[in-house]
This record gives structure tokens, sequence and C-alpha cells, in this order.
């Protein structure tokens, strides 16, 4: 029971602040719902009791074990409720709310958290504070999966401080590396200023509409507001959608993501380019979708304002990706031009055509994402390990070294380019496909040159690795067991996602369909 | 069950061959790519298709139908099936994947268990384009070719490999990406009257007078238009067609022998069949409307290619520049499109696949004993190389179309098919179209007769000897079968003409009713006499 207060306590206060009337509705079958997030809180206090019992311990193996086994037990118990499906349940009088698009983003959060926990057992091999470290890395995870779950402003922002004050530490774990501390602050500064941001705009939607919960707001806007509050609330919406950029690390919030990725260990730059990011959609689709109903809020078109974001947002990102010259920055830019194309799954809300596809487009190509762009963003950590340097010459000749993990990440970088080497083909296309069926042709141009684009420097780390031949003094020390075990079971999930899409389309397409 | 056996066996073979050793992989790899030329032999032979895939009416050899997935308001199916026109392209594919196979033996002396590996990838890929009948699908084969020929040019190739396997990695991905935006118009056109992304039922729809609704304020027919030109841009690319041909030449000529037997004869088909399948069968009237136009593409690459290959010195790149030639020919049938226009078309990317992958494997085992491809550092060859030289000379005349011989059949039927066509100034169109045969002759004949004939002799100091066994193997083989479908063009032709045929009745004009046994009549008769 004390884990489930612990989880409880922020959402009982905020349901007391969203003045609502019904009584706390927690019966014995919603717990099943956010079952995972019970794991994922269990598994957070088993690491504080080990840290607490053994505070010196750098018994590495145990914590990176617990992490990995909490994180897989919450992904298989959401995987089956996914593919089962469930009925879209609220729970703490609406506060929070389980449903298939809940499910399906839980899923991602914990596949990566999985993934990361594995690779870090060799990545941060013997340094101080790693049960801090697994620690923060699951309390962010809660955050995500909160974040998934949020029906309110107020658990949202909640939800996404608990998942962004981790990241802050994460970033700047590798205390004696300027680079990372320097990444962190950054970080920190960017991140608090959008949560006031945020916060602010909340405010003022609240002012407006007097609700905090998303459909209370809905149902206000739909019943018309005073035309004299829409420029208080249009001033609201853009501040929401400033603090969405933010978390995704979109156009104009976008200056602490190539810091941030490249001076963070390198499995927290996965964890925050594919988990965070990720989380930072789901927030975006719940609260524009859901809470701003296009129609609802006519004079307030935040679909062109997404259309204007995707196309700067990809741009830029993969103009800057083609520009780079260490392969951590190149894929932290290319994280920035992937947010822009998720981002059509909003600026295609055009209405002209089924709402509901484009959305689920924008999903599928987040969960390929958090597998494929996870694993590049490791092999970078095998590279760091081995120290063979960051540049793409670095890794000139690197296959004939470690042939299993380049053809890993070629499998990875192919995939971001959108080849069917994995998912991120079909789901890159099937965005493509949405952006041409709601008649957005600029967005469906602006993919195709920026997809044309980035597949020549992905392609430069695959000709680094396989064309190029090797400096003479290339040398790796030995093969580490963690990294490599995920590295490749992200490599193989990639691919799996080509052939086996439908386990995941099928419920992304019923969790698009149920917002709408 | 069949196509997924011979998929199954490339891709198992593939991986096996990734992993064993170095030492193992050349001859393994021959072993495991006998295995689907003999399921697609037998597969030829009891070939039951009718009609067009594509088509109402017919019945596919070798179907297979799986949900695969549901994406908005589509249902996507694994659907394979084969009718007349693919079965042969699929021959052919593992044919000519063996026989370059068999070539690299000689040349690909470092990482052979990643390039025979990467060969049998690339086989499973091209299968899979020619008998993927549901558009996802299709394009996942499509684009996977790109990945194994972008390392084989790259890692393999000459001394600018990695400048031309860039450019022909974003190049043709640039054009999938077109060609997709083009496809999904016409779709999106067909509003809910579909509910698959399967092409037969596409084409069906399509079919239907008025289907197409009008997008984003265009009307129906410009919606078409629209489509069917991104649709040929993106294919045109592949083909290629002048002026997207430039990735070709330097693909081709950094690309090691066997790979570029492949890209000749079958990477730039999948241009051809994308063409036929796509454009051709959805869009017939677009086709016929816009015929001068695409006629035009045509004979320019018909003649531009024939000039540029006529200026170039470099064996490999005359014969890279005389495919851009070639290809216009089936642009040109395909345009015509009559019986003998589509099935000439079709009849000459089979009978090019042959013909460019024999002058390839010919240049090949020229250049890996002299180590030189330019006309003029050797001469006299024909003595030391006799079989060489012989297989050269036979390939040039078959490009030339010397009766008896595919080259002959497939242009011959081009030519008679894009005489008689609808569109404006056909037969004047066609005659230029023609003349791109003599400049042929004459840069093949000055290239044989500067290198294989006259006084002997080298710039280069290597021995030159005879080739050896598994050298000429391919060669001889290939010699066979440009001969036998030259004197006995039915049987391929046939299977083609009962997939053509229910094209040509799309639109209204109807071709006169004459049989194949007629045309192998008159093949027959006008080699004999010639000879």
């Amino acid at each position: 029971m004390s884990v489930a207060t612990t989880i409880m306590t922020p959402t009982t206060l905020t349901a007391s602040v969203s003045a609502s009337n019904q009584p706390l509705q927690l019966g014995l079958g919603s717990y099943e719902g956010i079952a995972p997030m019970i794991v994922l809180g269990l598994t957070a206090l088993a690491l504080f009791t080990v840290d607490s019992v053994y505070p010196d311990s750098t018994n590495n193996t145990l914590l990176s074990g617990l992490t990995v086994v909490g994180s897989l037990i919450a992904l298989v118990i959401t995987g089956t409720q996914l593919v089962t499906g469930v009925e879209s349940t609220e729970l703490f009088s609406g506060q929070l709310v389980v449903d298939e698009m809940s499910l399906f983003f839980t899923f991602i959060f914990t596949s990566v958290t999985a993934l990361i926990a594995l690779a870090s057992h060799e990545y941060i091999g013997d340094r101080e504070y790693q049960g801090e470290y697994y620690a923060l890395v699951v309390l962010a995870a809660i955050g995500m999966t909160l974040l998934a779950n949020s029906n309110s402003f107020a658990t949202a922002f909640i939800s996404l401080e608990l998942a962004s004050l981790p990241s802050y530490a994460l970033v700047a774990y590798l205390k004696d590396n300027r680079g990372s501390v320097e990444a962190g602050m950054k970080y920190f500064l960017i991140g608090a200023l959008s949560s006031a941001v945020f916060a602010y705009g909340i405010s003022l939607v609240y002012g407006v509409t007097g609700s905090l919960l998303f459909t209370d707001v809905a149902a206000t806007l739909t019943e018309g507001i005073d035309g004299s509050l829409t420029g208080v609330l249009g001033i609201g919406v853009v501040m929401i959608l400033g603090g969405v950029a933010f978390k995704t690390a979109s156009v104009p919030f976008h200056f602490w993501a190539p810091e941030a990725y490249e001076g963070a260990p390198a499995p927290i730059s996965a964890f925050l380019s594919s988990a965070s990011k990720a989380a930072g959609f789901v927030l975006a689709f719940r609260i524009f979708i859901t809470a701003f109903p296009a129609d609802a809020i006519a004079g307030i078109d935040w679909v062109l304002a997404f259309q204007i974001l995707a196309l700067v947002t990809m741009t830029l990102g993969n103009f800057a990706a083609a520009t780079q010259e260490t392969v951590k920055r190149m894929l932290a830019y290319s994280s920035i031009g992937h947010a822009g194309y998720v981002l059509i799954a909003l600026g295609a809300l055009t209405g002209a055509a089924d709402q509901s596809f484009v959305l689920s487009a924008g999903m599928i190509h987040l969960l390929v994402y958090g597998f494929m762009n996870t694993g590049a963003f490791l092999f970078v950590a095998l590279a760091e390990h081995w120290g063979i340097g960051r540049t793409f010459e670095d890794y000139n000749g690197l296959a004939k070294k470690a042939p299993v993990a380049c053809a890993a990440m070629s499998i990875f970088l192919f995939s971001l380019a959108g080849l069917p080497t994995g998912g991120g083909m079909l789901s890159k296309y099937f965005l493509l496909l949405g952006a041409v069926n709601a008649e957005a042709y600029v967005l469906a141009v602006g993919l195709i040159v920026n997809s044309a684009l980035s597949l020549y420097f992905y392609s430069r780390v695959v000709k680094a690795m396989w064309i190029e031949e090797p400096a003479s003094d290339l040398t790796i020390d030995g093969y580490p067991t963690g990294l490599y075990a995920a590295i490749v079971v992200a490599a193989v999930v990639t691919f799996l996602l080509l052939p086996a899409l439908a386990i995941f389309s099928d419920p992304a397409l019923t969790a698009g369909s149920g917002l709408f | 069950m069949m196509i997924e056996l011979l998929l199954g066996v490339c891709l198992v073979g593939a991986v096996a061959i990734f992993l064993l050793p170095d030492r193992y992989s050349a001859r393994l790899s021959f072993g495991i790519s006998l295995l689907p030329i003999i399921g697609s032999l037998y597969m030829y032979a009891t070939f039951d298709g009718v009609g067009n895939a594509l088509l109402e009416g017919s019945t596919l050899a070798f179907e297979t139908k799986v949900n695969w997935l549901s994406i908005g308001p589509y249902e996507l199916f694994y659907h394979v099936g084969l009718d007349g026109v693919s079965m042969p392209l699929i021959v052919l594919t593992t044919i000519l994947t063996t026989l370059a196979i068999l070539s690299a033996w000689t040349p690909i002396d470092e990482r052979q268990s990643q390039f025979y590996g990467l060969m049998l990838l690339m086989e499973a890929s091209l299968i899979g384009v020619f008998a993927a009948l549901d558009f996802f699908v299709w394009f996942v084969f499509w684009e996977a070719v790109l990945i194994p020929m972008y390392f084989l040019i790259g890692v393999w190739g000459g001394p600018r490999r990695k400048y031309a396997a860039i450019k022909f990695f974003v190049y043709t991905n640039v054009a999938s990406l077109v060609m997709f935006v083009g496809f999904f118009l016409l779709v999106f056109g067909l509003g809910d009257s579909i509910q698959t992304l399967g092409l037969p039922a596409i084409a069906q729809a399509l079919s239907a007078p008025g289907a197409v609704e009008s997008i984003a304020g265009m009307p129906p027919n410009t919606v078409k238009a629209v489509a069917f030109f991104l649709m040929f841009a993106g294919f045109a690319v592949k083909v290629p067609v002048v002026p997207v041909h430039t990735w070709l030449p330097d693909a081709h000529v950094e690309a090691p022998t066997p790979v570029s037997v492949i890209l000749a004869g079958v990477l730039l088909k999948m241009g051809t069949y994308a063409l036929l399948r796509f454009n051709f069968t959805f869009l017939p009237e677009i086709a016929q409307q816009y015929a001068l136009i695409l006629v035009a593409f045509a004979v320019v690459s018909v003649i531009y290619g024939a000039l540029l290959a006529l200026a170039q010195q470099d064996l490999k790149r005359i014969v890279a520049y005389s495919s851009v030639s070639s290809m216009g020919y089936v642009i040109l049938g395909l345009v015509a499109f009559t019986l003998y226009g589509l099935g000439g078309a079709t009849f000459q990317m089979i009978s090019h696949g042959l013909i460019s992958g024999l002058l390839f494997l010919g240049v090949g085992v020229i250049y890996n004993t002299t180590h030189t491809r330019m006309v003029g550092d050797m001469s006299g060859l024909a003595d030391r190389m006799p079989v060489t030289a012989g297989a050269i000379v036979a390939g040039s005349f078959a490009y030339m179309g010397l009766p008896l011989m595919s080259g002959f059949v497939a242009e011959f039927l081009v030519f008679s098919g894009s005489f008689s066509a609808d569109f404006a100034y056909a037969p004047l169109l066609t005659a230029i179209a023609m003349f791109g045969i003599v400049i042929v002759a004459g840069y093949y004949l000055f290239a044989m007769q500067r290198t294989l004939f006259g006084q002997f002799s080298v710039s280069t100091d290597y021995e030159i000897t005879r080739a050896s066994a598994h050298d000429v193997v391919p060669l001889v083989v290939l010699i066979v079968l440009i001969i036998a479908l030259g004197s006995v063009p039915e049987i391929v032709f046939d299977m083609i003409e009962g997939a053509i045929r229910p094209m040509t009745e799309l639109t209204a004009t109807q071709q006169a009713d004459t049989g194949s046994e007629m045309l192998g009549l008159g093949v027959s008769f006008l080699g004999g006499v010639l000879l």
C-alpha cells in the first residue's frame, strides 16, 4: 500500500485543486491500469533501499539488473494490456486516464528504460553514485508514464516536472566532465524557463475556462467563451505550445537538445531523445486534441502553428545534422529532425481527411524511433566505452573489428533514414501519406527534401564503418555484454517492427481514434 | 508457396554466408544460388497464370495473400503472385545472379562472405519487387534493393566508388519519394472506392469511368496527370531516362563486374517494370494523351544515350551508356501501347538483361586480365582470348539487333508496335529512334575493331592468358540464351503476350489479332534470308 500512496500523493492534491465535487473513485480494478507505474515505483524504492543499505557499493550488476527487471515487468504488464485491449477508464476524479494511448506510450517508456539500464551496466562502469543514477532513470520514467496518463493540466504539469528534474541531474551525471556539467546547466535553465512558461499558460487557460481537466476545458470551449477572452486564451495556448516544444525538443525551444544530448552520458542521451521526446508528444496529443479541439477553438489556429513548427523543426534539424562533425551531435540534430516529422501528426489535423490515421502514424513513428534511435545512441555509448573518438572519421573501419555492432548500427541508421531495414520506413511513409492525405503538401515536400538529405548524413556513418579503411591504431578492448545485448535487442526489435508492425499499428489506430 | 521458398532460400543463404568464413563463401553462394534457378525454372514450366495480374479476369500463378496490417482506411496485405510479365523477369533475376556470382570468383578477393551474402540479399529483394502485388510490400522490396547495392558499389567498386555509391543511393531514394507522393495522390483521388492498396484493386478501380475525384481544387484529369508524371519522374530515374540518367554511368563504371551485371541486367528493369505496372496499366488514357511528350523522352534517351556511348573510350562506359539507349526503346514500346509495342518492351527487358549482362561480363573478363578498360590501351585481344572476344562480338551483334538474336526480336517488335501506334507522327518518331541502331553499330564496331582485332598489343604489364572456366561459362550460357530467345521467341513471348493482351484492351484502340506464331515465323524467315 505504501507504494500506492507515494504515487497517489501528488494526484490526490491536484484532485482537490481541480474543483471537482465527486469523491475519489479508486476501486480495486483501477490498480490494474496504473500497475506499470506501481511496478516502476517499487523498482525505484528497491533501488533506494539497496543504495541506503550499501551507500558506497559499486555493485553495478545488482542495480542495473533491478532496473532492467523492474522495467521489463512493467513492460510485460503494459504489453499484455495493450494487446488484449482496455476500456478507457478515468481515475482519481478524472485526473488520470488509462486508455490505449497511455498504454502505447508506457510501452515505449518502459522499453527504452530497460534498454538503457542494460546498456548502462558497462557504460557507467565503476563510477560513483550508481544507485542514484538508476533511481533517477526510473523516477523520470515514472514521470513520463504519468504524463501519458494525465488528463488534467495539474497532473500534466507535475508529471512533466517529475520527468524533467531527474533528467537535469542525469545529464550532468559525469561530474568530472566539463561538457556534461555544462549541458546539464543549459538543459536546466531552458527547462526551468519553459516550465514557467508552461505553468503560466496553464493559469491563463484556467482563468478563461475555469477548469484544469482536459475534458472540462474542451466542454467549456465548445459552449463558447466570452469573445473578449479569446486573446487571453490564445496567449495561454501559445505558452502551452512552448512547454510542449521544449519537451519534444522542437523549434523554438530546441537549443538545449544538441548540447544536452552531446554532453550527457550516451545512454541518457538515448533516454532523453527517445523516451522523453515521446512523453512530450503524448502531452501534446492529449492537450491539443482533447482539451483544445480544433473545431471548438476556431479563433486560434494551432494546426497552422504546428504545420509551421513541423516544417521549421524538421528542416533545421536535418540541415544542422548534415553539417556536424561528430556522430553524437549528428544524432542529436537528427533527433530534432524526427521531432519535426512527428509534429506532422498534429499539423495534418486539417480536417481534410481521416484524422485518427495521421495521429496513429505519429505514434507508430515514436514507437519505432524509441528503438532505432535508442540503439543508435547506445552504439555511440559503445564507441565512447571503447574510447575510439567522436567524429565520423574515428569510426572508420570499425566494421572490421566489431561487425555485429556495426551491422546493428547500420540497421538503426537506415531505418532512421526511412529504408526498409526496420519499421522506420513504414512509419515515415505513413506520415508522408498522412500529410498528402491532409492536403498539407508543403509538409509533404518538406518531408521529402529532409528525408533525402538525411539519407546522406546517416549513410556517412555507415560509409565510415564499412567502406573506409581503419586507422592503423584502431583497437577496441573487449565486447561489453550488457551494451552489446542492448544494441542487438534494439536492432532485432527495429527490424521486426517492419514485418510485425501490425501488433502495434492496430492499438495505435484504436488509440488515435479514441482521442477524437 | 514457391515465391516464399525462393525468398527464403536467398535470405537464409545470405545469413549463412555472412556468418561463415571467407574461404567457403564463393562456392557455397554459387551452390545456394542454383536453388532459386531450379525453383524459378520449375515455376516457369508449371506456370498456369492467365491474363494480367492487375486486371480483371486474371488468374495469378503462385499467389499468396495474407493480412499484414491496416493503416487508416486501408488494409494492407502481403500479396505476391506472378503473371506473364513478372515470371520471365524472375527467371532472368535468378539466372543473372548465379552468373554474376560465378564471374565474381576472379575479381573479388577481399571480404568475400559479405560480398556474396549481399548478392543473395539483392536477389531476394529483386524477386520481391517483381512478385509483390500490394503497394507497401512492393515498396519495401523496391527500397530494399538500394541497401545491398550501396554496399556492393561502395565497398568493392573502383576508385570513385564512394561518390558513385552515395550518388546512386540519394538519387534513387529521392525518386522513390516523388513516386510515392504521385501514387498516393492517385489513391486519394479514388476516395472511398478502394479499401486496400493492392495494385490489382487500384488498377480495376481506376478503369471505372469517373473513378477519380478532384483533390485540392484540381479537377480529376489534372489529378491523374499530376500523379502520372510524379510516378513517371520517380521511375524514370531507375530506368534511366535522359535527363535523369547521370547516376548510371558513375554507378556502372565504379561497380565491380558482377554488380554491373545485376545493375544493368535487372535493376534497370525495375524502372521499366514499374512504369508498365503503374503508369501504363493504371492510367493508359493519360499515357495516350501525353504520348508525344513521353515519346520525346524515349527518343532523346535512345539518340542521346547512343551519342554519349559513341564519345566514350572506356569499354564499360560504352556498355553503360548504350543501356540508356536500349531502355529508351522500352519506353518507346510502352508508349506505343499496342500489343507488339508493350510485348516488345517487355521482351526487350529480358533481352537487354541478357545482352548487357553478356557485355559487362566480357568486358570484366578483359579487365581482370589486362587491368585496363580503355579502348586505346589494347588491340588484337582476339588472338589471346578467343572465347572472350567471341562473346563480346556476339553481345555487340545482339545489341545491334542481328537476326536470330534476342535483340533483333525485341527491337523488331518495338518498332513494328510503335510504327502503327496512335500518337501523332508515330512513323517519323519511330524512324528517328531506329537511327539509334545505326549509332550502336557504329560504336560497337569501332570498339571491337580497336580492341579485339588487329595487331596484338596491350599497354599494361600483365600476362594475357585465356580466361578460366568459371569466367567463360557465364558468357556461353548467356550467348545460348540470347540465340535461343532470338530464334524461338515464343518460349517467352507467348507468356508475355498472355499478360499484355488484356492491357491493350484497356483502351478503345483494338489491335489486329495476330498471333505470336506469325511473329516466330517472320523472325525465322527474316533471319534465314539475312544469313
